[in-house]
């Protein structure tokens, strides 16, 4: 199973990753054979079966409403490849 | 033709917890930027959220107040999509299994009349952070501040109940009214603590087909909302009766221009990809959990509003007025309590103090004047020690920070001449001296005397340097008139 290049392309873009010419159709054979698992677990009778978004049994923890993260601003944007006056700095994005 | 309006809304309102929603950052507002940034909500790797517990108490509360199913088993979602201002590269968010389902909200209209709101859920979700677009940096950058990130939110989304603007802005102020009262949201507008986008679309009156939506997005305030809609309909209209078809589209309006406009197509291809979050587990809400909520729930506007009539004998609509803002409510009753006089009480928080709030752009928790010196004042005028024209300049010297009601009285010697010894001689002064104008009161027609009555009152408050108590000066004056005659 393969998928279309223009879905590939799609794909692409939603996910900001580049995909060159040379690689589209290796990359649509991986995502085809992907999907062809997919089709395999839909196979399977679910008649009855409740949804699960999880393997395990078990519930969300939850954390008590105390402030426990200090300013840690300097680490933090050291790694940062630009910053200025506390900011983090992008390539600008205005609509 | 005429045409129908349907409008729904979505309401973003930032839970009022002291950390964010996955991580124990501080959410107080206006810090240094990034300061209030960490290593979960920058999207760090290795990290991982853990679910706040007042924020999914708070929305559990907002599920009481409306009267809705609570989801026994909430579960979170990824919403993918890049923004910078969004470090994961998706908003953890609620879709498949809501905290809050199915509600109602009953909104007043201004013709006394009541519409029943339904609310189609309310879910849980985190804040992104800012973008901006012009500061002391590079201009060809964005700087980027993610104090923001990871606010704990929910998005409130309505049925389309609402058919005109003046229904939209009730429900809006309604959810401010319910989500300030029970205390899980600070309903600071200003500082986007409440945020509206707002679906509107237009059909052939009594059609039963809904014509295409467009979403006016992150309106901040209640007057922007109204002009966004009443444009966006008007719009709708004039795009159709000229031939046109509607696109749904989302928009973006201008506060300050007043001009909406469609974004681009490519930010409109939306395709979330919403999947199950591997990083959170379902959250359990349990019976005694939520029923500990419905005990401890703060009074509801609307129970307050009858509270108010019986227990302060206010009338409907300045009970409804006061009860809608949960610490203007509050003010008022501390107010009462001190001078006990409820409807002078009410007069003047929702008079003099409301509109000086207003034109300052404070809110009645930062009010300069406190609840207990505003009753001082109210005793005062109770007791007819001042008039009410001396009251406003009291009010002034208090705002300002000159010290009490009585400090003030005292001061600038504004006591009111109440005494009818007094008043009676200084009546009969003021006659002896202007005779001129007591003969032409007594020539003239019956029934235009009484406009003559004014004259002679303002001669009297002028000698008595505004201090006679003015409803007795009245009633001193109309008598002695009348003996003259």
């Amino acid at each position: 199973m393969s998928i279309e290049r223009k879905e590939i392309e799609k794909l692409a873009t939603l996910s900001r990753i580049a995909i060159n010419e040379e690689t589209i159709s290796e990359v649509s054979q991986r995502l085809g054979s992907v999907l062809e698992l997919v089709d395999q677990l839909q196979a399977a009778n679910t008649d009855g079966v409740e949804a699960m978004s999880h393997p395990m049994q078990t519930s969300q923890r939850l954390r008590e409403d105390e402030v426990t993260e200090i300013n840690r601003r300097e680490a933090l944007q050291a790694i940062a490849p630009k910053t200025e006056d506390g900011l983090f700095l992008v390539p600008k994005v205005i609509e | 033709m005429s045409w129908d309006t349907v409008i729904g809304l979505e309401i973003h309102v930032q839970l009022a917890t002291k950390t964010k929603i996955f991580s124990g950052a501080s959410t107080a507002y206006g810090a240094e930027p990034n300061t209030q940034a960490c290593a979960i909500d920058l999207a760090m790797p290795g990290t991982l959220p853990v679910l706040n517990k007042q924020a999914v108490n708070y929305a559990i509360m907002f599920g009481l107040a409306i009267d809705a199913e609570i989801g026994q088993v909430s579960a979170f979602e990824r919403k993918n999509y890049f923004y910078p201002d969004l470090p994961k590269g998706y908003q953890t968010t609620q879709l498949e299994k809501p905290i809050v389902g199915r509600g109602n909200v009953e909104i007043q209209l201004a013709d006394g009349s009541t519409k029943n709101v339904r609310i189609h859920h309310a879910h849980l979700e985190e804040d992104a952070g800012k973008s901006l677009h012009e500061g002391n940096f590079n201009s060809s950058f964005s700087g980027i501040d993610l104090n923001r990130a990871g606010t704990p939110l929910i998005e409130i989304v309505s049925e389309p109940d609402m058919s005109n603007a003046e229904e939209a802005i009730a429900f809006a102020k309604k959810i401010h009214s319910i989500v300030t009262s029970i205390g899980i949201c600070d309903g600071e507008m200003s500082q986007g603590s409440m945020r509206f986008d707002v679906n509107v679309s237009v059909k052939p009156s009594g059609s039963e087909i809904l014509g295409t939506r467009t979403e006016t997005k992150n309106l901040n305030s209640f007057k922007f909302m109204e002009e966004a809609i009443k444009r966006e309909v008007a719009r709708q209209i004039d795009v159709i009766e000229d031939g046109g078809t509607i696109a749904q589209e989302t928009r973006l309006y201008n506060g300050e221009t007043k001009v909406a406009r469609s974004m681009r197509s490519k930010e409109e291809a939306n395709d979330y990809r919403y999947f199950p979050c591997p990083d959170l587990l379902p959250v359990i809400v349990s019976d005694e959990q939520v029923e500990e909520l419905r005990r401890n729930l703060p009074e509801l506007p609307d129970a307050r509003q009858t509270r108010f009539v019986e227990q302060y004998g206010l009338s409907d609509y300045d009970a409804g007025i006061l009860s809608s803002d949960a610490a203007m409510a509050n003010y008022f009753e501390a107010v009462s309590r001190v001078c006990s006089n409820p409807k002078l009480a009410a007069n003047w928080t929702m008079g003099e103090l409301s509109a000086r709030l207003n034109n300052e752009g404070l809110s009645t928790s930062n009010s300069p004047v406190s609840a207990e010196q505003l009753a001082g004042l109210i005793i005062r005028i109770a007791d007819n020690s001042i008039s009410g024209k001396m009251a406003k300049q009291v009010f002034e010297g208090i705002w300002a920070g000159d010290g009490s009601a009585d400090e003030i009285i005292e001061a600038r010697g504004l006591k009111q001449v109440s005494d009818s010894g007094a008043l009676e001689q200084m009546v009969a002064d003021v006659l002896a001296a202007n005779q001129a104008m007591v003969d032409d009161y007594i020539n003239t027609d019956e029934s235009k005397r009484k406009k003559k009555l004014g004259g002679f009152m303002g001669k009297i408050m002028q000698a008595s340097k505004g201090q006679a108590n003015p409803q007795q000066v009245n009633q001193i004056l109309a008598q002695k008139l009348n003996e003259l005659l």
